[in-house]
């Protein structure tokens, strides 16, 4: 049994005022994200990562497909009992004090009053807000409240935790701290499933990502495959005479850059072995080879171009057919 | 559990209408209007007690109303367009329990003020009359009466918040305010016509919409009438029925809702 399980999950909504018109913010989106994973959830602005999460938490039905959170159908008090969600941009009861708030929602839990407090005073000294916990939160700073957020989503202690930008209007030191308490839950063998468009943050923190695009889901897999499919080396040379180049620019898989008397080529994995014995062979000085290691944002990017590729494909297609 | 879960809900919701400043403006305005009730009765020979309970019970009616009215007409389009909704319904709660506990919550809060604003008249009638005659707690009745209103109208704010604006909400549940006072005369316009699809209409209206009239009794005690018992159980079962259908249309429809 999976922690989470979507299976086909499809989002219509309504748009327009006069002529309304349904619009697709989530299409099919099957994805398994298993027990004590750091699953990441990538895509631009509007890809469906924000639906995904509301319908994981019944917040929005679905049009389509089912859900599953740890083999319980989502939606229900029985799913959500293990879940803990931090929304996008979150907004409290700004005449709450952090200790009121998180008063408030633990008691939506089966917790006695001594573990109401105790899991109080931990979420907030997780948080840094111990100094803040009697001051209302419309005195709060964005990345304050954002705090108080995630203190919210860990309350109750769950074993999933979904988490929408978590790292969204945070400060460096900030950021690093989400981070780090991400890092934290995962040591506790906790499934946490966020969605995120900071690719750093993504690539430093998660064991899975998956990508959405219009709804879709393009990509899916753990960051080392991902990243390891698309590796290389980059080699720098020294001049060398004209004559040689043509050979270089073959072994090379992009063009042969020069400057500073250098030569900068990128060589595929398999011709690394080629590109040396030819180097050592004509007397080319090699000045450095180093491990190409393409991004995520590389991927990313790259992923996107095919879909948008694959969509303008698809378009005519249906146009001459 | 759901029980106590409920509760949660209705005493943040309380403690969300106690810490609004409008409440205290709204209810300053109900201390001065008894207030000024005295004034009035002393320029009133005779009759300074009928105008100190006339226009007290008044004044507690129309506060009521109008913080029942602004508070109530939020009390779920606040939380869905500020958001504050997405975290509280992502616990393990459903969604009835939410709209029963903010309902309990708005009932509380006016439970608290009209009970202020009645201590405030009893206040005054003593401060009038330096005594009490025992049919001035046939006041109570009319008080209880001004409750069971109050609980209607709030299930009217809460019915309309669940799909509709704020200031749609205000304008739909003072409209129906004002009809439903009006329930009887209504019916008997439409037998007036002699039109029988007007007739057909009116006693429609009549017989849809709530009958706020029968909760009036104001006039009845402030001359010191007693209140039968037959309209004390017939007001009872109506108000708690009829905000009990309203409730049930309101979850019905808000367990429906996709949040955006």
């Amino acid at each position: 049994m999976s922690a989470i399980e979507m299976s086909g999950l499809s989002k219509d909504y309504t748009v327009g005022f006069w002529r309304k018109r349904p619009w697709r913010a989530l299409d099919g989106l099957s994805l398994r994200v298993e027990h004590g994973e750091v699953f990441g959830f990538l895509g631009h602005n509007g890809a469906g990562k924000t639906t995904t999460l509301k319908i994981l938490t019944g917040l929005t039905f679905p049009t389509a497909g089912s859900a599953t959170i740890q083999g319980l159908p989502i939606g229900t008090p029985e799913a959500l009992r293990n879940v803990g969600y931090l929304p996008e941009n979150p907004y409290f009861y700004d005449y709450l004090t952090p200790d009121e708030l998180l008063d408030y929602f633990s008691r939506f839990f089966p917790m006695s009053a001594a573990q109401r407090r105790e899991r109080r005073e931990i979420v907030l000294e997780q948080a840094g807000l111990i100094e803040f916990r009697k001051t209302a939160l419309r005195k709060f700073s964005k990345g304050m409240l954002q705090r108080i957020g995630v203190a919210q989503a860990v309350l109750h202690n769950p074993e999933i935790l979904l988490l929408d930008e978590p790292m969204s209007g945070l400060d460096p030191v900030g950021r690093r701290e989400v981070r780090n308490l991400i890092l934290q839950l995962k040591a506790a063998g906790k499934t946490v499933f966020f969605s995120t468009h900071i690719l750093s943050d993504a690539e430093a923190l998660c064991d899975r990502v998956a990508i959405l695009h219009r709804g879709k889901l393009v990509g899916v897999g753990q960051i080392a495959e991902l990243l390891k499919r698309q590796s290389g080396f980059e080699a720098v040379i020294e001049s060398c005479p004209a004559a040689l180049l043509p050979r270089l620019q073959a072994l090379a898989s992009g063009t042969v850059t020069a400057s500073g008397g250098h030569h900068r080529l990128e060589i595929a994995e398999e011709k690394v072995a080629e590109f040396l014995g030819y180097c050592t062979g004509n007397g080319v000085r090699l000045l450095s080879l180093n491990p190409l290691r393409f991004s995520l944002e590389d991927y990313f990017v790259e992923l996107l171009r095919a879909s948008e590729l694959a969509s303008e494909r698809a378009a005519i297609g249906s146009k001459t057919s | 559990m759901i029980a106590s879960q409920i509760l949660a809900i209705a005493r943040n919701t309380f403690r969300e209408a106690v810490r609004d400043r409008v409440l205290y403006n709204l209810v300053a305005f109900a201390v001065i209007m008894i207030a000024t009730a005295l004034l009035f009765g002393e320029i009133s020979i005779g009759i300074q007690k009928t105008i100190l309970i006339n226009i007290g019970l008044s004044s507690i009616s129309i506060f009521g109303l109008l913080i029942a009215i602004f508070l109530g007409i939020g009390l779920v389009y606040k939380e869905m367009d500020k958001r504050s909704l997405y975290p509280l319904l992502s616990k393990p709660i459903r969604r009835w329990q939410f709209v029963v506990g903010k309902f309990l919550g708005l009932n509380l809060t006016l439970l608290v003020n009209t009970v202020l604003m009645s201590l405030g008249l009893w206040a005054a009638l003593y401060y009038l009359t330096r005594s009490f005659q025992p049919e001035d707690v046939h006041i109570w009745t009319a008080i209880y009466f001004i409750l069971l209103q109050l609980c209607l109208v709030t299930a009217v704010c809460l019915f309309f918040s669940c799909f509709t604006t704020p200031i749609l909400a205000a304008i739909f549940t003072f409209l129906i305010y004002v009809v439903g006072s009006f329930a009887a005369d209504v019916r008997d316009f439409g037998r007036l016509t002699e039109n029988s699809a007007l007739e057909s209409l009116m006693s429609l209206i009549y017989y849809l919409l709530p009958n706020f009239s029968d909760f009036s009794v104001a006039g009845a005690v402030s001359h010191g009438r007693a209140v039968g018992g037959y309209l004390i159980v017939l007001n009872t079962a109506y108000a708690l029925s009829y905000s009990s259908l309203l409730l049930i249309a309101a979850v019905w429809i808000f367990s429906r809702r996709d949040l955006k």
